[in-house]
């Protein structure tokens, strides 16, 4: 039930489009606990986000 | 009709025309959405009375033409996947090749211009297909079932867009933006 990175980086990006559920969740907390590459993904997707409404205002 | 308002609309145009450009790809649909933005707003000036601000509401009519467009486009050239140029980021167990390194106070870029310009050209670097589906995400702020079903994908197929539109991005402003 490990993801490797390239599923824990599909899964962050899903988590931004549409709900995870409750397993995706947990397998993806888990993962992101020991993973800085996928971690530091994760928090570069959400600031894309930011990133965009900035360039919309 | 107001000549002043006429030339305070037709003074929007270089924004809207960027703002569009961004988003369809297409210089001729850019300047048509444009164009028809700037008529429909000639002609209901009225509509405009009483709102503060004049680029807010020109853009609010301009997405209506950018979704009229892209809708348009896709009937045009209906599933193109944008599969060529997505190199692999994973070996074959799955790992990264070059794991995401962090990038120092992010936020702190978003208060500058040439920030916003590199994001931009990072943005025109995308596939067309992937570009629409990420500006629709992110700059329209569409949901993910209604991107698909403008487009004519797949849920699943939207998601790999979208994932893909972010790694492409995280890529490009590492290396323009947060390795400088």
């Amino acid at each position: 039930m490990m993801l490797s990175c390239k599923q824990a980086a599909q899964l962050a990006s899903q988590g931004l489009d549409r709900r995870l559920g409750w397993f995706e969740r947990v397998t993806l907390r888990l993962h992101l606990a020991i993973c800085d590459g996928c971690t530091n993904f994760s928090r570069q997707a959400a600031f894309l986000r930011r990133a965009m409404k900035r360039l919309a205002d | 009709m107001n000549s002043d308002f006429r030339s305070r609309v037709e003074g929007e145009r270089p924004y809207l025309l960027r703002y569009a450009s961004l988003q369809l790809r297409d210089p001729h649909a850019a300047e048509d959405a444009v164009q028809e933005t700037l008529l429909a707003a000639l002609a209901g000036e009225a509509g405009f009375a009483g709102r503060s601000n004049l680029r807010t509401w020109l853009t609010g009519i301009l997405k209506h033409k950018i979704v009229d467009a892209i809708r348009r486009l896709s009937r045009e050239t209906p599933m193109a996947t944008d599969e060529e140029g997505f190199e692999a980021l994973f070996n074959e167990r799955g790992h990264w090749i070059d794991p995401p390194r962090a990038w120092d106070e992010p936020d702190g870029s978003l208060e500058e211009k040439q920030f916003l310009r590199a994001l931009e050209e990072c943005l025109t670097r995308l596939p067309a297909k992937t570009a629409q589906a990420f500006m629709m995400r992110e700059h329209l702020g569409y949901e993910t079932p209604d991107i698909c079903k403008e487009l004519g994908l797949t849920p699943t197929h939207c998601w790999v867009l979208l994932y893909r539109a972010r790694m492409a991005l995280r890529e490009c402003l590492q290396t323009n933006w947060f390795s400088k």
